[in-house]
């Protein structure tokens, strides 16, 4: 009996390990092999040059404003939803697992739609000197719509968990809701919100369809990080579309453990 | 001065949480809201709190009328059965709070922090987190908390509630006595008698939003008004019409006037008293309650017939008067 739980537990650890591999180790590993091919300074010089240096400025712009806006919106939202009681409810809750739903290109295209010059806003936004399409404002809408549930998600599980009783004790004791909200609420949810934090941000980081759709794709002015990959990498620049890859998952990367760092700080 | 509840209700969809609520709470006093889950005691509680709101009624808290007072300007200290430590501060922030919201300075904070320490037993305790605190620990925290704002009225919604039966009744002990010490006007929710009985000075004995009566804890138990409040409030044998408090069933081993034949089918010993279960000839089953001395003097044992009649036993009339007969004398 002992011998063939053991077999069947090293059996589970080798697929679990060999699954992982597959899918993800080996073909991260692939890049980051590919990238140094030619050396450090190699990669280095296909990274440095000013439309890829423009590319990531764009891309972590647009990311550090999207997800702002995600976080704000997301714990504005799950409080509602969660704290409070109104008609519509069940609606704003489904509405907002859109993103997960809806295929990116189609998100750029839904936005294209809207704010073309056909469109039902971009008439009148062009009219009165706003471009949306192919400048950083439809960017950064692609790019909040397709990162807009994660904080949400994330928080409302937690404001679930810690309930209200801390809240209305806070309220006996004199806090009015803005008091209460810094003092008892955030600091309470504050672990929920920085892990939705660093999965929106590497959403942002990530984003190409909707992005690719509503930005024109114009080298050095709208081509973000993701996008100057897909471009170097059709032109047959690997080591440039290698290294760019891996500086985009190092960000990432980067987030999850300032997150973890700060996290292991405070406790 | 004091609490008065003018004719409060409230309902939840379709149930009666309150139906039209009045008492009045002396000032200094500690009263007891005792009911069974859903009797709404909680609901009245967080009524005078100001953490709901009355569909109808008036709540007056120190002769000020503060139904549309918000619960932040209330004035009243409120102890939760899980206690709603803010679990990210310490225990001396957490005692802080409510000064600290009204910017108090620094200087003063501190020494009533360390007050408030000292009168709920928790000195050396400032800097530990609740997470670092045992259940009773975190209680008395809470109640150093509400009481540190100096609030008029303190609400204890089942604050025993979460803790062990021996933490349970040193707390209640405890309350008692700090009781004496502020003498802040203090009502505590329990759904637990005896809890009820230990430590107010009067009791409101509620079922289904409604009051059956309110009284001295003597008072409830000798002279209870209701069929409920003589169940709820002290334990009782019902034979027929009769209501029969187990010390007051007689035990015979020869057969009397009035008195029923019963086998003995248990007797539980609990210390210094007896439990004696009796079944009756009818199927129906009584319990007398009497001291271990008197039961082993009589010799009971399980299996035993003997004779059970009750000393006296009250009946509570349909129009909603009760008398007590005397049997036994009869």
């Amino acid at each position: 009996m002992p011998a063939s739980r053991t077999a069947s537990r090293l059996g589970l650890r080798f697929f679990a390990v060999g699954y992982l591999s597959m899918l993800l180790l080996i073909p991260v590993g692939m890049i980051f092999y590919r990238a140094f091919e030619h050396g450090a300074g190699a990669a280095w010089a296909a990274v440095t040059t000013p439309e890829a240096l423009h590319a990531f400025y764009l891309t972590i712009l647009i990311a550090a404003i999207a997800v702002s806006a995600n976080t704000i919106f997301g714990v504005g939202c799950a409080l509602l939803l969660v704290r409070t009681k109104f008609r519509g409810k069940a609606l704003i809750n489904a509405a907002i697992d859109l993103p997960f739903a809806i295929s990116p290109v189609v998100i750029g295209l839904s936005l294209y739609l809207l704010y073309g010059r056909e469109g039902w806003f971009g008439g009148w936004l062009l009219d009165n000197g706003i471009q949306v399409l192919f400048s950083l404002p439809g960017m950064v809408l692609a790019t909040i719509f397709v990162s807009l549930p994660f904080v949400v998600r994330e928080v409302v599980p937690v404001l679930h968990e810690i309930g209200d009783e801390q809240e209305q004790a806070a309220q006996t004791l004199g806090a009015n809701w803005w008091q209460t909200f810094r003092r008892i609420t955030l600091p309470a949810i504050r672990w929920g919100v920085a892990y939705g934090v660093v999965l929106a941000t590497a959403r942002a980081l990530g984003e190409f369809g909707a992005v690719a759709v509503v930005s024109g794709r114009v080298v050095g002015q709208t081509e973000t990080a993701p996008l100057w990959v897909w471009r170097e990498f059709g032109q047959f620049n690997l080591t440039g579309a290698y290294t760019a890859s891996l500086v985009l998952a190092m960000l990432a990367i980067g987030t999850l453990l300032a997150m973890n760092a700060f996290k292991r700080k405070e406790a | 001065m004091g609490i008065s509840v003018k004719g409060a209700s409230k309902k939840f969809g379709d149930f009666v949480a309150l139906e039209d609520i009045s008492i009045e709470v002396p000032d200094g006093s500690l009263t007891a809201l005792l009911g069974p889950s859903g009797s709404g005691k909680s609901t009245l509680l967080r009524v005078i709190a100001g953490l709901e709101q009355p569909d109808a009624g008036r709540i007056v808290i120190s002769d000020r009328d503060t139904t549309d007072v918000p619960v932040q300007d209330r004035g009243v200290g409120f102890v939760f059965q899980h206690y709603a430590a803010f679990k990210h501060m310490t225990v001396k922030n957490n005692i802080a709070f409510g000064l600290s919201i009204r910017k108090r300075p620094r200087k003063e904070i501190d020494t009533r922090v360390r007050e408030l320490l000292q009168l709920v037993h928790l000195d050396g305790f400032a800097d530990r987190y609740p997470s670092q605190l045992s259940g009773g620990q975190r209680q008395r925290m809470a109640l150093a908390r509400a009481l540190a704002v100096e609030p008029e009225v303190l609400l204890l919604d089942e604050p025993f509630g979460a803790l062990d039966a021996n933490v349970r009744k040193e707390l209640r002990v405890w309350l008692r006595r700090l009781h004496e010490e502020v003498h802040v006007t203090t009502i505590f929710v329990t759904h637990d008698q005896e809890e009820a009985m230990d430590v107010a000075e009067q009791i409101v004995v509620m079922n289904e939003g409604r009051i059956e009566q309110t009284g001295a804890p003597r008072d409830l138990y000798d002279h209870p008004s209701t069929e409920f409040v003589m169940g709820f409030v002290g334990p009782v044998n019902r034979r027929g019409a009769l209501f029969i408090r187990p010390h007051d069933l007689e035990i015979l081993q020869v057969p009397a006037v009035e008195a029923e034949e019963a086998m003995i089918e248990r007797i539980v010993h609990l210390g210094f008293e007896a439990r004696v279960e009796l079944l009756l000839a009818d199927g129906e089953q009584l319990w007398a309650q009497m001291t271990l001395a008197e039961a082993e003097l009589m010799e009971l044992a399980a299996g035993q017939i003997v004779y059970a009649r009750p000393r006296h036993a009250k009946v509570f009339e349909p129009s909603g008067a009760s008398r007590t007969e005397e049997l036994a004398a009869a």
